[in-house]
């Protein structure tokens, strides 16, 4: 199988300091790749160079086996790779679909949209309502209620089924549950493993050794700037992966 | 290193362990703490929801308690005409400040704009002899560059809103004077030479209430208002923009672009309110709504638009503009002097900012 997303030789120095040091990685279709390292092993460098938000010195990344390059979250995003971002980037003030359909708004057919340009609110709620609902979160009842009166949870899932809803070919998620509780956790990974069963494969970064075991189906073990080795969670302890990036074993040769 | 890792892969295993048997319950957080919220948490959730309940009813009981004080003079079709007339103007400024302070943004140099946009007006066909319509259109560009040029400052320059507008309030305010040498173009000299520059100050009577085309015009800009803001894309973004800048770039939008274009709205609805303070005031004077800034500032406030940006509504600004009326014509009615009037001001300002703050205080 031909992977969807390739990174190739990755390098980025700020200053003296090395961020990313031939760094690879690849992504294959249907997959959870989970992407761990210990603090400062470069593993967010390379996550922001592959959303666009950082511009590598050298290397280069292939999306569908083609070159692609971009120098803001925002081309990476039309090119199909979505990011949820740890903040999530949702405006509080803003209702859910308001926030599902922000810069990607869709208008009113006829005269009305064309130059008055109005807005199909009604459009909008259905497919907003529809994305929620396949991804199992139609326990959101109202889909214009305001994004800041949703839990934690919720929003994490109104930024998921933002990033899986326009033609996404891949979803990045940056520590998708730090900042929530035990049960919103449990919401999430279960988001996790929805998207992957709709068929779009995710790169998920996380701290949390027990979620990205779960649902990981690689794990790619980052340190000093390059890709120290990828293992098999089912293959493999925590406490293995955790002596990997922090050096203490060696890892596995592959 | 190996006894680290070991003590780590101890730790690992201490984690509890997520197991399924949460999933049922987890359906819970979906509705907590709905059902155990005071009655004051209502309230607060109910005008968080509601923004422009607050203004509503200070208008409404303002009207009623003015009423009991300055007692029947205060009811007559004319006062309260009169109200709507003295508020035109501020309302047309608060209309364009509202856009400003919902990207949590701020424009004190909108009046000095709009008196620079009447100085086109008024020298072009008054004394330059160039046709009404063409000068008026040369204050709209005018405006609309004046409003641009405070949004590339305020984007390209990254400078707060509050010292790009401070700077240009006196720029703006020393082209005035510089380009009419001080000099105010006479009420009269515009009835001969362009007497459309007066349209707007004309009057109808409807039933004894006496109202002005520019009160129209004025009611007119924040229906538009109110469907840009609601119903297009443009307006999702203002309140995007205002509500979480960083946000609303990753979510694709062109946040500078859309800042220079919100610049250049609220600088085309400040150049027609020139139009409208011309009839409104018959002359064109240089040093004219000098405290235009900070009134439009204030009746956006009372309106419940909030400072910090994203929240807020169109039409409370015009109830905010209304209440400063009313308070303004109350208060000289019941006879108390100015400075009284502007003490009460000054105490409806700190309350609504109050009452906002604590409003925003349920996103937490």
């Amino acid at each position: 199988m031909e992977p969807i997303l390739v990174a190739k030789n990755l390098s980025k120095k700020y200053g003296k300091v090395v961020a990313l040091e031939s760094a690879n990685l690849e992504l294959y279709p249907g997959e959870v790749l989970g992407v761990i390292g210990d603090n400062g092993a470069g593993k967010s460098t390379l996550i922001k160079v592959l959303c666009g938000a950082v511009i590598p010195d050298s290397g280069e990344i292939l999306l569908d086996g083609k070159p692609v390059t971009f120098t803001s979250p925002i081309e990476a995003r039309t090119l199909g790779i979505e990011t949820v971002y740890q903040n999530l980037a949702l405006s509080p003030a803003l209702s859910i679909t308001d926030n599902m359909f922000l810069g990607r708004e869709i208008r009113q057919k006829g005269f009305m949209g064309k130059f008055l340009k109005f807005l199909d609110k009604k459009a909008m709620a259905d497919e907003a309502r529809k994305r929620l609902s396949e991804l199992g979160l139609l326990t959101i009842q109202n889909i214009n209620q305001l994004v800041e009166t949703l839990s934690g949870g919720q929003r994490q899932g109104v930024a998921v089924a933002r990033a899986t809803s326009f033609g996404t070919k891949v979803v990045i998620m940056d520590e998708p549950t730090a900042a929530l509780g035990v049960k919103e956790s449990r919401r999430v990974l279960e988001l996790i493993s929805e998207v992957r069963a709709r068929g779009i494969p995710i790169i998920l970064i996380s701290h949390n050794m027990p979620h990205v075991f779960e649902v990981a189906d690689r794990i790619h073990v980052h340190r000093l700037g390059t890709r120290l080795c990828v293992i098999d969670p089912n293959k493999y302890e925590m406490s293995d992966a955790v002596a990997f990036m922090t050096g203490a074993k060696e890892p596995p040769q592959n | 290193m190996n006894k680290i890792s070991d003590d780590i892969s101890k730790d690992l295993k201490d984690q509890p362990k997520f197991s399924s048997d949460l999933g049922e319950k987890d359906q819970d957080h979906h509705t907590f703490d709905v059902g155990e919220q005071s009655s004051l948490k209502k309230i607060q959730h109910f005008l968080h929801g509601n923004p422009t309940i607050v203004p509503v009813i200070i208008l409404i009981l303002s009207v009623i308690g003015f009423g009991f004080i300055a007692g029947g003079k205060f009811f007559s079709a004319f006062n309260l005409s009169l109200i709507v007339q003295q508020v035109t103007i501020v309302g047309i400024l608060a209309a364009a400040q509202t856009l400003i302070i919902l990207t949590a943004g701020i424009d004190l140099s909108v009046a000095a704009m709009m008196v620079l946009a009447s100085v086109f007006m008024g020298k072009l066909s008054v004394e330059m002899g160039i046709p009404t319509l063409p000068a008026i259109a040369v204050g709209m560009v005018s405006g609309i560059a004046t409003g641009a040029f405070n949004g590339l400052l305020v984007t390209r320059l990254r400078l707060p809103p509050f010292i790009v507008t401070l700077g240009t309030w006196n720029i703006f305010f020393a082209l005035v004077i510089f380009f009419t040498g001080s000099q105010s173009i006479r009420s009269s000299d515009i009835e001969i030479n362009a007497p459309l520059l007066h349209f707007w100050g004309e009057r109808i009577n409807l039933g004894g209430f006496v109202f002005t085309y520019g009160a129209f015009l004025m009611i007119g800009i924040f229906v538009f208002l109110w469907f840009l803001l609601n119903k297009t894309a443009w307006g999702r973004h203002v309140y995007a923009i205002g509500d979480d800048k960083d946000a609303a770039e990753l979510s694709g939008i062109r946040t500078d672009r859309m800042l220079v274009s919100i610049y250049a709205v609220a600088g085309l609805v400040v150049a027609i309110g020139a139009w409208v303070s011309i009839g409104r005031v018959g002359s064109v004077s240089p040093t004219s709504f000098y405290e235009g800034n900070l009134d439009s500032i204030t009746a956006v406030v009372i309106g419940g638009t909030s400072l910090f940006g994203g929240r807020g509504t169109i039409i409370g600004s015009l109830f905010g503009a209304l209440i400063v009326g009313v308070f303004s014509s109350g208060l000289s009615i019941a006879g108390l002097d100015v400075l009284w009037q502007r003490f009460a001001l000054g105490c409806l300002i700190i309350i609504a900012v109050g009452i906002d703050q604590w409003i925003r205080k349920v996103s937490n």
